[in-house]
């Protein structure tokens, strides 16, 4: 009896441990299947003009998004240069100045903030920018990717700060340079390299967000002339093509999903290795 | 040298009064203090902002429809006649499917990796899981359009309508004509999505339960799955359940992704193959459309909806967690 048992306990633990393995390997191996699917159907329908032309009209084949490739660039520059300056300013406040209640408070709806669904971030820029002047605009998807980047880059910002050793602000201070010169000239060039890089991965986020644009930036067939017009981005183009039942505009939506993922790994791949060592660093 | 000369500036009496004020500012300490807390306090009044522009803006669906808003289970712009019902179950389920799937999976993953996998091996896959976590949810979207949808209609539907259809009670969640869209394909796509979260975060709450209380349990004869299974996980149940509902709060504004897979179609239908529609997709879609402003502020009512759900989950999972990382869930 009690043989039989312990028998069956061994092959339950053996059982049960190879599953979590197996669980382990079949989510990792999704990466690969999704890189996989998207080299093969992308690489296949990726070409030169995707890169350097306009839409086609509907019903002919070809052409390109070069006019969504900048119109994603120009909605991160908006979004970088709104939402990294407030993100970091917030990060220092955090982990330097702020006093115990106030930045509970601030952490929490940072924590918050970063919780809202970005249809909902969509909804709160468009009544915000689109509303008050009736049209979309780059301007208006820029507002709202800058406002998912704030909460991103405040964490990170403050993150990297809080593991600057405090002997150097010490060390600083004793010199006889006061609270914001030791954190202009000590604290923030020690954590920049993390904080840059924490400020790249949120801007990596938000290149891939589609929802929070499709009523604000909304979408063009055409180059988009000025800040105030709607412009075309990737993400909202894959989401029309391959919705749309044009085989050719499916083959466009794989180039496009393609390039988009490799922008998006890369600067996540790279950004990861950057920090994994300076944590090796570190801790040496 | 000058640093002494600011060192005595420091030793000087505080004075009071508005000159003073300016004084310590123009010295550069306060100036940056208040600085930055201006920016701070401005993540304070955006989400105040963005609270009171959902509230405001949905004035009209809410006056008119008031609670019976969440019972209606008519959409129709033309007569203006808005019930928020099919969007909340079509989100409700799509999501419950989700962590079906996803949960089991994660859990079992998170156990391989914090309990099994030698550390490196673990840290590389913590790796590229966190990697899966960043790939853009329209591209899940794609994929989901142009493999799960197919697979489901071809292979999993047919294969789960013959052996589960057939189980009493449950099987009615799988009966019924397979369109390859529906709750159960969007179920898959968002299991997909949110199984990385789970994970990762698992993983972190159980790398930090101590490890005397895995030799504890080993040394009385445990094998190791009972020890992990028994001991390890849970002492770290709270902050398991803490990954689990922000996988939730996830896969409930989950726009796109759910949007390209889920059909389209606000009706309530037992069968999980049914095409459905959720909160976020009905915004995504008929946001740009909607020519009335009732109908427009009855979108932005669901868009408030949304966004409390996700507020409450959040909430509780950041609750959870912190709870586990100060000392386990379990006293000892």
């Amino acid at each position: 009896m009690s043989r039989l048992r312990l028998a069956w306990r061994k092959s339950l633990n053996a059982v049960m441990l190879s599953l979590t393995g197996v669980a382990a390997f079949a989510v990792v191996s999704i990466l690969f299947l999704i890189l996989g699917y998207l080299l093969y159907n992308g690489g296949k329908s990726l070409n030169w003009d995707f890169f350097t032309k306009l839409p086609k009209p509907v019903g002919e084949t070809g052409g390109g998004m070069a006019n969504a490739i900048t119109g994603s660039l120009k909605l991160l520059l908006l979004a970088a240069v709104m939402g990294l300056p407030v993100g970091l300013m917030a990060g220092i406040y955090l982990a330097e100045f702020g006093s115990k209640t106030f930045s509970f408070v601030i952490r929490y709806t940072t924590d918050l903030l970063n919780g809202v669904p970005s249809i909902v971030i969509g909804i709160f820029a468009y009544s915000l920018v689109v509303l008050p002047v009736k049209h979309f605009s780059t301007f208006a998807g820029g507002v709202a990717l800058a406002i998912m980047v704030i909460p991103i880059t405040v964490r990170s910002t403050e993150e990297f700060l809080r593991s600057v050793p405090g002997s150097l602000r010490e060390g600083a201070m004793a010199l006889g340079a006061s609270k914001w010169r030791t954190i202009a000239t000590v604290v923030l060039p020690a954590a920049s390299g993390g904080i840059l890089t924490g400020m790249l991965l949120a801007l990596a986020r938000v290149a891939g967000e589609t929802a929070p644009l499709l009523f604000t930036a909304f979408s063009n067939r055409f180059w988009s002339s000025s800040w105030s017009q709607p412009t075309a981005s990737l993400p909202v183009m894959i989401y029309t093509y391959a919705i749309a039942p044009y085989d050719d505009w499916h083959r466009q939506a794989w180039a496009a999903g393609l390039v988009l993922l490799m922008l998006v790994l890369l600067a996540n791949l790279g950004c990861r290795l950057a920090l994994s060592r300076q944590g090796a660093a570190r801790s040496v | 040298m000058s640093a002494t000369a600011t060192t005595i500036d420091h030793a000087a009496p505080p004075e009071s009064g508005p000159r003073a004020l300016i004084r310590r500012l123009r010295h550069g300490d306060e100036l940056a203090h208040l600085l930055t807390l201006v920016f701070a306090a401005g993540i304070l009044l955006i989400t105040s902002l963005l609270v009171y522009e959902l509230w405001i803006n949905s004035q009209l669906s809410r006056a008119k429809f008031g609670w019976m808003f969440f019972w209606t289970r008519v959409w129709d712009p033309i007569f203006d006649n808005f019930g928020a019902a099919p969007f909340i179950y079509g989100t409700l389920v799509t999501s419950v499917v989700s962590l079906v799937i996803a949960v089991p999976l994660g859990l079992a993953g998170a156990i391989f990796l914090a309990e099994l996998a030698p550390r490196k091996l673990s840290d590389s896959v913590a790796f590229l899981i966190d990697l899966l976590a960043a790939v853009p949810s329209v591209i899940y979207g794609l994929l989901g359009i142009f493999i799960v949808v197919p697979l489901m209609r071809t292979t999993i539907g047919p294969a789960l309508i013959n052996t589960l259809g057939h189980v009493p009670y449950i099987g009615n969640f799988f009966k019924g004509p397979n369109y390859g869209v529906g709750f159960f394909t969007a179920g898959i796509v968002l299991a997909i999505m949110v199984v990385p979260f789970i994970i990762s975060v698992s993983r972190e709450v159980l790398l930090t339960v101590p490890r005397d209380q895995r030799e504890a349990a080993l040394a009385l004869g445990a094998t190791r799955w009972e020890s992990t299974w028994q001991v390890v996980v849970p002492w770290a149940r709270t902050g398991i359940m803490g990954s689990i509902f922000l996988a939730l709060a996830r896969a409930l504004g989950e726009t796109m992704a759910v949007t390209m897979v889920i059909g389209n179609d606000p009706k309530i239908a037992a069968s999980l193959f049914a095409p459905g529609y959720t909160i976020a997709a009905v915004i995504a879609n008929e946001f740009t459309e909607a020519t009335g402003d009732l109908y427009l502020s009855a979108l932005i009512e669901l868009g408030l909806v949304l966004f409390l759900m996700t507020f409450i989950l959040n909430g509780l999972a950041r609750i959870l967690i912190v709870a586990t990382q100060r000392g386990g869930g379990h006293p000892a």
